[in-house]
């Protein structure tokens, strides 16, 4: 049994790491970024971001006044329980959420869409979102924070298949010449596309393929890594850079999910991971343990799962 | 075009205005305040008196919410500091220009030129855009203290009126002139002329959406 205790310290940890810590693969992809970029603004930009993140480290404060909108994601292993049940578990995260908006500081963005109530701590209807997902092996429970912004970058579109790859690409491109002049998405970003499932799906997988894959890891379908790989470059090539200035580098990685839909159609959405891709994460065994890591590890083979069975061996032969 | 880096006074003189140049890098000191919707609401449409000398103590309004908080005596820790994309707020500013003086409208992603033109121009304002976005940390070191936050009991923390004395804050960068040219429309007439190229191949999708332009030039805001 994983003590509710242990469960509260460490979601209190993971926001403040979140908030201050910039990942080292999105760090690593900025650093190359910034390498390459010619654009003399678009370099000024890169440069002041990268002293920054430093910056950040250095006072512990928050790498960005915009602290997005703080969220969880929970795995858990199929023999994993939690002290007091779920309900324990998702009491442990709110109270975390609000505690760390206060001790780090975060701003509080969270406020009612209507009346504007504000409680000061981004907690309130629906917030902090928190989504489960379970693996076949282990009594572990992962957590996984993200603080991601939340107004512009993001799109949603029901293509068909006759719109094909060209009609994807068209979408993407439009994405990213919508959000990314004067910078609104805060690019250079880690771009997540997802394709298929019914609507709620696809901007649920587009939003996992941006926050909850790393820079540099690739779709094990090789034609959907070929086409994570073209994306990024097309998405290279259009001459913008940081802030919508003129540059090289717009897109950090390019990830993409999918998931089966409608015969029909081909919905399609895309995500924006920001200057400030915020993202921590930690493994909670029973005995105490806790494991801090920056990989949500979120998109296993068990989660792309797509027979009725789940049959590892045999996957594992495939 | 190489960059300069430039100190400039919350409290500017025309002629230290009249300087400034698109893509200049600005440090600020002095008083500043935070104003965004809800505060513009209050006092423009609420007519609620503005609790601050305006612009005498600042003329800098800075389009942001701080990660921040009150403690229990009442003293304050500012985090780190990032700005809000400001194209949301040109339904307020001509009045709230009028009315308080602004001289520094401080943000993200600017405004339009036909803003800048209609009303920064006439006031003698120009536009600083943030860096990054965001340079939170950067923006935090140069906050020297907290001097006051207004409207907290009614607004909230995000929306209420932070006074920040800045101690060589920045990076900012100058994204609109006394002439009311834009930074940002410069940059994107350079991007459009390889828009096409880009595009090639890609055609439009089979389902149409209402207001929908193929001008990739055009901007959303």
């Amino acid at each position: 049994m994983i003590s509710i205790d242990l469960i509260q310290r460490t979601a209190e940890t993971l926001m403040n790491k979140a908030a201050i810590e910039i990942p080292q693969d999105y760090l690593d992809g900025l650093k190359e970024a910034a390498n390459t970029e010619d654009g003399e603004l678009s370099s000024f930009v890169l440069r002041a971001m990268l002293e920054n993140y430093e910056a950040a480290k250095e006072d512990r404060r928050a790498m960005c006044g915009d602290t997005g909108v703080p969220r969880w994601f929970v795995k858990l292993g199929n023999g994993a329980s939690v002290e007091g049940g779920m309900v324990a578990l998702e009491a442990a995260l709110r109270r975390a959420t609000a505690s760390a908006t206060n001790s780090v500081p975060l701003r509080p963005n969270r406020v009612h869409p209507l009346w504007r109530t504000d409680h000061n701590n981004n907690v309130g209807i629906g917030a902090p979102e928190i989504e489960y997902a379970f693996e076949p092996e282990g009594d572990w429970i992962d957590l996984i924070t993200v603080h991601k912004g939340g107004l512009f970058g993001t799109d949603y579109r029901m293509l068909f298949p006759s719109d094909g790859i060209q009609g994807i690409k068209r979408f993407y491109l439009d994405s990213l010449m919508a959000f990314g002049k004067r910078g609104l998405a805060c690019q250079p970003a880690i771009i997540g596309i997802g394709l298929g499932g019914s609507k709620d799906i696809c901007m649920t997988l587009g939003k996992r393929a941006s926050v909850l894959r790393v820079v540099g890891s690739s779709n094990p379908d090789p034609r959907i890594a070929e086409l994570e790989a073209e994306f990024k470059e097309l998405g290279n090539s259009i001459g913008m850079g940081a802030m919508g200035f003129v540059g090289k580098n717009m897109v950090i990685s390019c990830n993409i999910e999918v998931g089966y839909c409608h015969t029909g159609g081909m919905p399609m959405s895309v995500h924006a991971f920001c200057l400030s891709s915020r993202r921590a994460v930690a493994r909670l065994w029973p005995d105490g343990r806790v494991e801090h890591r920056t990989d949500p590890d979120w998109f296993t083979p068990y989660q792309r799962r797509e027979t009725v069975e789940w049959e590892p061996a045999l996957e594992a032969a495939e | 075009m190489s960059t300069r880096e430039i100190r400039l006074s919350t409290t500017p003189t025309p002629e230290a205005l009249a300087e400034l140049r698109l893509g200049d890098i600005v440090y600020l000191d002095g008083l500043m305040y935070t104003a965004r919707e809800g505060v513009y609401i209050r006092a423009l449409e609420d007519k609620a008196n503005i609790p601050m000398e305006l612009p005498s103590e600042s003329a800098a309004n800075f389009h942001c919410s701080p990660a921040a908080r009150i403690n229990s005596d009442g003293s304050f820790d500012m985090g780190a500091v990032t700005a809000t994309a400001s194209f949301r707020f040109a339904k307020w500013l001509p009045e709230w220009m009028e009315k308080t003086g602004a001289k520094l409208i401080i943000g993200k992603g600017g405004m339009s030129s036909k803003d800048y033109k209609s009303y920064f121009v006439p006031n003698g304002a120009i536009y600083l855009s943030t860096v990054g976005y965001g340079t939170g940390a950067l923006l935090g070191r140069g906050v020297e203290n907290v001097e006051a936050v207004h409207w907290n009991d009614e607004l909230g923390l995000a929306q209420a009126m932070w006074v920040i004395r800045c101690n060589r804050m920045g990076p900012f960068i100058v994204a609109s002139d006394l002439n009311g040219d834009c930074l940002f429309e410069r940059e994107n007439a350079k991007i459009a002329e390889n828009i096409a190229r880009a595009y090639e191949g890609t055609k439009p999708a089979v389902l149409k959406r209402y207001g929908e332009t193929d001008d990739r030039s055009e901007e959303v805001i």
